[in-house]
């Protein structure tokens, strides 16, 4: 952090003041300045106990000097007055940075010139151990990592740290959180598609009613043929109506038999995975007021070596 | 009367004084250079204004003590930006009066916690917290569903937000007009949704 010179002048001035003062008046306190020999009464006494002029104890200005001799000593050897930087040119992070670019820009620099701060040693010599770890396993196929039990390990860890907060520490996920357990997947359970979810995120888009002209009174059917198609017990006479409501444009993104698109993160209606619940009203609530679940996109906060290992983890749960 | 060491031993009101003095020391060497620091007084890049709904939601986080257990300021440990991304910086809270850095991490901090979670997330969470994460000691926060914000003040507040960085022109004309029709009707979890949400996305 660079200030003006003002600033830096100021601060080393009245810091070595106060320092000096401390010093001084240590000093004049140490004296005996009452013309009362060490001793002897200061002439006044309360409940018979009588003040004596004693000096102050050794021990405890002992401790006032050597604090003021560390406190000089700290100061010429880290920086804390204004804008000097200590005989070893210590700093904790780059404070002053305004953006990730003049981040990455200052560890860069700093590198070049063998100056890194303290946080950013701490990562380079994590990066030399762990870094071809993982780079590694990025360079591993996902298809030959989901046999590598160390990277499963690595990426259970991560998971538990980065998704359990979801899909649950068992990833059996809750009510509109996907389980990752089962083989039901909307975006597809291949490796790939694991890694695309994760990477970019996705985006939900069941628009109320589909978005299509369906009357709240064609709810019940429809809810009705829905339970048909997942092999429910039903009312025939009520899906029959629930199908013709289907077909205004349902099947556009579900299916014609309902099984859905893994393009669109359509759910398969014929399987009995239910995200945000298979009870008729569950299934009512889902046509009439929408759906949109979000994953969020991990490869900017966690990165594609994190998400690579993640992505064999995940895998490996539905594929024992 | 002689100016003596007894004088102000015996008269607390001087007493008092000196150590006013003595202790202000401190702050003028640590407090005030920072006041005139570009780095502490200067937001960083892309750091966006809070939008009239997001001061809403940055009222109610105040409000229910969100900061008694969440911290909002990463430090510069490895183990720390693991977790939870870049080290927070000074310009970054800029806009903060006052500031959410809190003391203490009994849940995770949440300097960055905006789009991490998807907004549904976050009203199951925030309802029940158990729902998503069985293993959370965190209390629900139910209400926050029923109860609508009338943006009466909103505006107000945006008024005195922009008045702290007269240089920065926070808000325009329109976003001050329209203050109070962008938050009237929505619920308190939708205003506190969308703070959290826009929180960290400077240096990510």
């Amino acid at each position: 952090m660079i200030m003006s010179n003002f600033w830096s002048i100021w601060i080393t001035v009245l810091t070595l003041i106060v320092i000096a003062g401390c010093f001084f008046i240590l000093r004049k306190m140490s004296q005996n300045n009452t013309g009362i020999k060490e001793g002897e009464s200061m002439g006044h006494s309360f409940d018979g106990i009588e003040e004596l002029n004693n000096p102050l104890p050794k021990w405890w200005s002992y401790m006032f000097y050597i604090t003021i001799v560390f406190g000089l000593i700290y100061l010429a050897m880290y920086p804390g007055l204004g804008n000097y930087k200590g005989l070893f040119g210590w700093t904790s992070s780059n404070q002053s940075v305004r953006s990730m670019e003049e981040s990455k820009a200052a560890v860069e620099s700093a590198k070049a010139e063998n100056r890194l701060s303290q946080y950013d040693r701490e990562v380079a010599n994590a990066d030399e151990k762990y870094g071809p770890i993982f780079a590694a396993y990025l360079a591993t196929p996902l298809e030959e990592l989901v046999k590598n039990e160390e990277a499963l390990k690595v990426g259970g860890r991560l998971f538990l740290q980065n998704c359990a907060q979801c899909h649950g520490s068992d990833a059996r996920g809750s009510k509109g959180f996907p389980n990752l357990t089962d083989k039901a997947w909307l975006y597809g359970g291949e490796l790939a598609d694991i890694k695309t979810t994760l990477m970019n995120g996705r985006n939900g888009m069941m628009p109320p009613k589909g978005g299509l002209p369906i009357d709240d009174s064609e709810l019940e059917g429809l809810a009705e043929y829905v339970v048909k198609l997942s092999g429910g017990e039903h009312d025939a006479t009520l899906a029959a109506q629930g199908q013709g409501s289907f077909m205004k444009g349902c099947f556009a993104c579900h299916g014609m038999d309902g099984t859905g698109n893994k393009f669109m993160g359509a759910p398969n209606l014929t399987d009995s995975d239910w995200l945000y619940g298979g009870s008729r009203g569950a299934i009512v609530e889902s046509i009439q007021y929408g759906r949109a679940g979000v994953m969020p996109a991990w490869k900017d906060i966690l990165g594609e070596e994190k998400v690579h290992v993640i992505t064999a983890y995940v895998y490996s749960l539905s594929n024992k | 009367m002689k100016f003596s060491h007894e004088l102000i031993e015996k008269n607390i009101g001087l007493l008092g004084i000196f150590t006013v003095i003595a202790i202000s020391f401190g702050g003028l060497v640590q407090i005030t250079p920072l006041l005139f620091q570009k780095d502490t007084t200067k937001p960083v890049e892309g750091l966006i204004p809070y939008t009239a709904l997001q001061i809403e939601g940055r009222d109610i986080y105040v409000r229910e003590g969100c900061y008694n257990c969440h911290s909002q300021m990463i430090r510069p440990l490895r183990a720390e930006t693991e977790r939870y991304g870049h080290y927070s910086v000074a310009g970054e809270s800029v806009w903060d009066h006052p500031f959410q850095w809190g003391s203490k991490r009994t849940g995770p901090d949440l300097a960055r916690v905006g789009g991490r979670y998807s907004d549904k997330w976050h009203e199951v969470h925030l309802i029940d917290p158990r729902a998503v994460v069985p293993q959370s000691n965190m209390p629900g926060f139910p209400w926050l569903m029923d109860n609508t914000l009338d943006g009466k003040l909103t505006r107000k507040k945006m008024e005195i937000l922009s008045n702290f960085h007269p240089d920065d022109n926070m808000y325009s004309e329109e976003e001050f007009a329209g203050a109070q029709k962008a938050v009237e009707g929505k619920t308190e979890m939708e205003a506190l949704i969308a703070y959290l949400q826009s929180l960290g996305h400077a240096l990510k």
